[in-house]
């Protein structure tokens, strides 16, 4: 009989193969699953997972869509990635990516009817500075009071929230716009360029794809990425090098929080173009799935961001057509976690199951 | 103000507050013995869809807080296994649990949205929460169970060198915590609302979190935190009726500010955080060392 | 019942690197105290955890009381009559002491019988203690009183003593021993693990030396010194070679005075008016037993752990003892810890990378706050020539290499920046014979050079091999030094088991 809890064996050396595996193996499971609950909630399974994985990206038009959702996902997963390389536990990029769009927007209502060239690279610069100064704060206290960033980071998504809804009900509230909750449109400057002519897809990717390529340079060339990998490795390696470990924490979440930024503006100028409530359905939590499945490196990143944004889509597609809640894609958004960290032991450790005596 | 208008302020916290102090007791339970479990808000979510449903469909009370417990139980034995069996980050895992737990919830009660029920008078829980409270302080400081698992919050590796299991323990811990946290969402859709909606907690469970660390990790503080936050909250949303001008937001913002200073006040005193924190927690337990 | 109360037949155990007891048999006579003598790593705590039912033998059986010792937890032993007394105390800091008895008792015990019983003990043995006070506000002296009275409390025949006055003032040790010799009146029996002679021999009546593993010598106190201990606790007599004292100049490199600090936490050993001088070119051994204030001292040495430190640290007129790591480097003087993965190197770094932990002046391995590939490559290649690295290239990770010739990298990379102060600790623990000699070989050279070279070791054959002069720091004072080619092995080891420091 075999043993629910296995015996693990030591590793001698952490496995490169299956740092690759782990997450193929965790979205397969997770497919696997999800094709069961589907069964139990009597769809065939094989038209459930054609409409949730195949249907949604089946043309030209749903690449795009695919492409318009995983841009943000990857930027603020790359940017994470410079937190929790570091063992800091960023859980508010979310709120980080509502100070972007506020600060970066707020600049896009101000000259809503100027236009320049120079109008969008504010706003991204603004965006920018907007998540680095939300995302510092829990980084300062945590150097100076020792607070936990997990609960400060993710009150400061709440209140990040709740001054989004203030300004797009009072000051910044669009004059014509009757009771519906929303500021004034950015002018034509204000917005990112689309990449193709009837698709969504916009400039945006662009600067994801920088940001990806930018985290890549910066651990794999720059002593600040070298510093910044061996103080989570090693505490006391870094400790031995003479590095500035509260100077680290500053800039990590400096950086998690302006890509973060980064990404809200480009929500809020690309598909967009204004600001109102829900600008984001969440991105700034399902990053943190994105940057673990992704393994915290930039290509693993972009395949993850893809994956993730597929399940936003499937479940969109789930509920036209088989009338699921759209909910159902935090869940196999949770379950593709789930198995990633299950798995994720295989790394390190051999499973052995051995029999029951 | 007269002493009607305060029995009722009183009241009115009381009732409001409960759900926080079933999240928060259960919380500290799996924390003191070294496990920080984030997915409190995602089972609280799942309690509350659970009770409500259950409730629609059979229309019985006692079956609907019997399935929401269960299902608590179900999720956090989940967490069980892969924190302490697969070893797994307990940060991550937690965030997954409640990620899950979210949209697992919303899809359950997806159908319930609006189905109206008969709410169950709030009084017997706010007693019930008492009563949890006092049993969770007797049971640790009183009992010899209750020592163990202190010890092994405390250092496991000496609990382990004395004979005990730490997995029992934990996993004890674990269970009692997603049961607490189920019925703190149970008790929100049946009698506090009473109704289901979509990510109905708003953001409870976290405040949880935050109280379990305000507390101390002491029972009997979860209460006084918990009233504290309670009053806040009754002060921000009559503090507009008193004439105080400023935008809804703002006092809506109230209990999250309030938990960060709270946070911070108790952190930077390092040396009481290193005294009161269970001191392994979050650090996984290798049997083999 | 025969008068062998625990008779030990062919113990062995071993470990994925290491044998850790190879073949141990020995006898405890009843109602004696029996030393376990040896150095740090020689196998005594491996084999007292098997005792203990911590760990299961892979070969071998012990009879207790006429009956085989099989047990596979310690409330196991503790319910044969064997109990155990922690070095690094098994207690819990927050709760309070009646709390820390009751998790050491496997029966349930009423609370007011648990007060009885320990009013009994307390009376007895002379251990007062108050039950309510929490753990972390005692003394080591106090703490260990708890851990006594705990397994007291259950009646033990067999106590196993774990290096029990390595934290305790004289005092406090001389209480302990009344309370010991009480015991022995009663008819029970101890085991005393340490690697201090002179109580070895005030104490105990018969002792067993470990070396490496294995039993060396199980033998009555009555024919045996101090010196003859420590030879046979030591090991071999050390090898003909002369230092060479030609080259040493007589100015001071590095001058410490008076380094004192207090740590206030019973793990870390403080460390007490701490002074020495290292001249250029000369090599200065610090020797000593594990858990005397060596990683402490290393700490201070290389700026890791200089909180509270009082005293001064001069290096070339200026007073470094504040500096961090880097400032100490950027004044060219390196440093090699006692571990290499986690803390002298990164284990998932690949050896060119793992150049980079240590910068010095001058490096070419930066521009611009970017780092070169390519230099810290050729670097690495040439630390991988020039010390004979046995690894597949530069991109192997850290973790893949052995330890000796892990070792060996780290202390090429710190050798070839040229230091003018090189500091190391426990240079060729665990290495192989071949990546000893090339290392040793490679600190006399760097010697030669002009380099002053401090050594911190509990390897008395290497210290003697290659240092000029040598002290002996215990429990967080250092000795006076002397020149190697003046002073014996034997004089040396009483030193390190405490005779002759004050």
């Amino acid at each position: 009989m075999i043993n629910f809890i296995p015996e693990l064996e030591a590793r001698g050396n952490p496995s490169t193969t299956m740092n690759f595996l782990v997450p193929v193996i965790a979205v397969i499971l997770t497919v696997i699953t999800g094709s069961i609950i589907f069964a139990l909630m009597g769809f065939d399974p094989m038209f459930a997972l054609h409409t949730f994985f195949i249907s949604p990206i089946s043309n030209s038009y749903g690449i795009s869509e695919l492409l318009v959702k995983a841009t943000p996902l990857a930027l603020i997963a790359v940017g994470l990635a410079f937190c929790f390389k570091n063992n800091l536990y960023n859980i508010g990029a979310e709120g980080q990516l509502t100070m972007g769009a506020v600060v970066g927007g707020g600049i896009g209502i101000l000259f809503y009817d100027t236009s320049g060239i120079w109008i969008l690279p504010l706003m991204i610069i603004g965006g920018a500075i907007g998540g680095a100064l939300w995302g510092l704060i829990p980084a300062i206290l945590k150097v100076k009071f020792n607070t936990n960033e997990i609960l400060t980071s993710l009150m400061l998504v709440y209140i990040a929230l709740l001054i989004l809804d203030y300004l797009v009900v009072g000051p910044w509230k669009d004059p014509q716009g009757y009771s519906f909750p929303k500021t004034r449109q950015f002018g034509d400057s204000g917005r990112m360029p689309l990449l193709f002519s009837g698709l969504r897809v916009h400039f945006g990717i662009i600067i994801a794809l920088i940001g990806v390529f930018a985290s890549w340079f910066i651990f794999s060339k720059t002593m600040l990425g070298y510093q910044l990998k061996v103080t989570g490795y090693s505490p006391i390696a870094s400790r031995y090098a003479g590095f500035n470990q509260n100077n680290l924490v500053y800039i990590a979440f400096i950086f998690s929080g302006a890509f973060a930024g980064i990404a809200g503006l480009g929500e809020v100028s690309g598909p967009i173009g204004l600001l109102y409530r829900d600008i984001s359905p969440n991105y700034g939590f399902t990053a943190i799935i994105v940057a673990f499945l992704g393994r915290l490196h930039p290509i693993g990143i972009i395949f993850a961001s893809l994956v993730i944004a597929l399940t936003y889509l499937g479940a969109e597609d789930a509920q036209l057509f088989m009338q699921i809640p759209a909910a159902v894609g935090f869940v196999f958004q949770g379950l593709v976690l789930f198995y990633l960290l299950g798995t994720e032991l295989l790394v390190n450790f051999k499973i052995v199951f051995r029999k029951n005596i | 103000m007269n002493i009607d208008v305060l029995l009722g302020v009183i009241q009115i916290i009381l009732i409001a507050t409960t759900p926080l102090v079933f999240a928060a007791i259960g919380e500290l339970v799996t924390e003191k013995t070294g496990v920080l479990n984030l997915g409190v808000e995602g089972m609280m979510l799942v309690g509350a869809v659970t009770a409500f449903v259950t409730l629609v469909i059979t229309g019985s009370y006692v079956l609907a807080f019997i399935v929401s417990i269960l299902s608590g139980a179900l999720m956090s034995g989940l967490f069980a296994y892969l924190v302490l069996i697969l070893m797994s980050n307990q940060v991550a895992t937690g965030l997954a649990l409640t990620i899950f737990g979210i949209g697992l919830s919303s899809m359950i009660g997806k159908q319930y949205i609006g189905t109206p029920i008969q709410g169950l008078n709030p009084y017997f829980f706010v007693i019930l929460s008492f009563i949890i409270v006092f049993l969770v302080g007797y049971f640790f400081y009183k009992t010899k169970l209750g020592l163990i698992f202190r010890a092994v919050g405390e250092s496991h590796n000496s609990s382990h060198a004395l004979g005990y299991s730490v997995i029992k323990v934990r996993l004890m811990g674990i269970l009692f915590g997603g049961c607490m946290c189920a019925l703190a969402g149970s008790y929100m859709s049946i009698c506090y609302a009473p109704m289901w909606q979509e990510n109905m907690t708003a953001g409870r469970g976290w405040i949880a979190l935050a109280l379990v660390v305000f507390a101390t990790w002491k029972p009997g503080r979860i209460l006084i935190g918990a009233y504290i936050f309670g009053g806040v909250s009754i002060i921000q949303m009559n503090l507009q009726a008193w004439g105080v001008n400023l935008p809804g937001q703002f006092f809506n913002m109230a209990p999250y500010l309030a938990t960060m200073i709270v946070l911070i006040i108790i952190s930077s005193n390092r040396l009481r955080i290193k005294l009161s924190a269970p001191a392994s927690l979050t650090i996984p337990f290798f049997k083999g060392r | 019942m025969d008068n062998l109360i625990l008779k030990i037949d062919n113990i062995s155990k071993s470990f994925p690197r290491v044998k850790a007891n190879k073949n141990i048999s020995f006898n405890i006579r009843r109602n004696t105290v029996h030393a376990l003598l040896g150095e740090n790593g020689a196998g005594k705590s491996t084999f007292v955890k098997i005792l203990y039912g911590l760990l299961k033998p892979d070969e071998g059986k012990m009879i207790f009381n006429d009956n085989v010792l099989n047990v596979q937890s310690p409330s196991e032993a503790r319910q044969r009559k064997i109990g155990m007394v922690f070095q690094h105390f098994s207690l819990f800091d927050s709760l309070t002491v009646r709390e820390n008895l009751i998790l050491g008792i496997d029966n349930d015990m009423s609370f007011s019988n648990l007060q009885k019983n320990v009013n009994e003990i307390s009376k007895k043995y002379e251990l007062p203690l108050d039950l309510d006070a929490p753990i972390n506000t005692l003394s080591a002296g106090q703490k260990q009183r708890v851990e006594i009275v705990r397994i007291l409390l259950q009646d033990p025949e067999l106590l196993i003593m774990d290096e029990p006055t390595s934290v305790l003032t004289p005092q406090e040790v001389e209480s302990l021993f009344k309370t010991l010799n009480t015991l022995l009146k009663e008819g029970r029996t101890i085991l005393y693990i340490t690697h201090k002679l002179e109580e070895v021999i005030n104490l105990c009546d018969e002792v067993t030396i470990l070396r490496d593993g294995s039993v060396i010598e199980s033998s009555k106190l009555e024919n045996e010194t101090a010196e003859s201990l420590a030879t046979k606790m030591l090991g071999k007599k050390l090898s003909e070679i002369k230092t060479d004292y030609k080259h040493i100049k007589d100015k001071n490199n590095l001058k410490a005075e008076n380094l004192s600090i207090n740590f206030n936490d019973p793990f870390f050993t403080d460390l007490k008016q701490i002074s020495f001088n290292v001249r250029e070119g000369e090599i200065f051994g610090i020797a000593g037993v594990a858990g005397n204030g060596q990683s402490e001292l290393m700490n201070l040495l290389t700026g890791e752990g200089i909180d509270g430190v009082s005293g001064s640290l001069v290096y070339n007129e200026v007073d470094i003892k504040n500096f961090n790591p880097k400032k100490r480097r950027d004044l060219s003087i390196a440093f090699v810890p006692e571990n290499r993965l986690g803390h002298s190197a990164v284990p998932e770094l690949t050896l060119s990378e793992n150049i980079l932990i240590s910068q010095f002046p001058n490096n070419n391995f930066l521009s611009n706050g970017m780092i070169n590939h390519r230099n810290i490559d050729l670097q690495a290649k040439k630390v991988i020539e020039q010390f004979n690295v046995v690894t597949p290239g530069t991109d192997a990770k850290a973790s893949s290499l052995s330890g000796g010739n892990l070792q060996k990298f780290v202390i090429g990379r710190e050798i070839l920046t040229n230091p003018k102060l090189l500091i190391i600790s426990h240079p060729t623990w665990g290495i192989d014979a071949g990546a000893e000699h090339a290392i040793r070989n490679s600190l006399i050279e760097l010697a030669k050079n002009g380099t002053s070279i401090i050594v911190i070791s509990q390897d008395l054959d290497e210290l003697f091999e290659i240092s000029h002069r040598i002290s002996v720091i215990f429990n967080g004072k250092l000795s006076k030094s002397y020149e190697t080619r003046n002073i014996s092995v034997s004089e040396i080891g009483l030193l390190m088991g405490g005779q002759g420091i004050d």
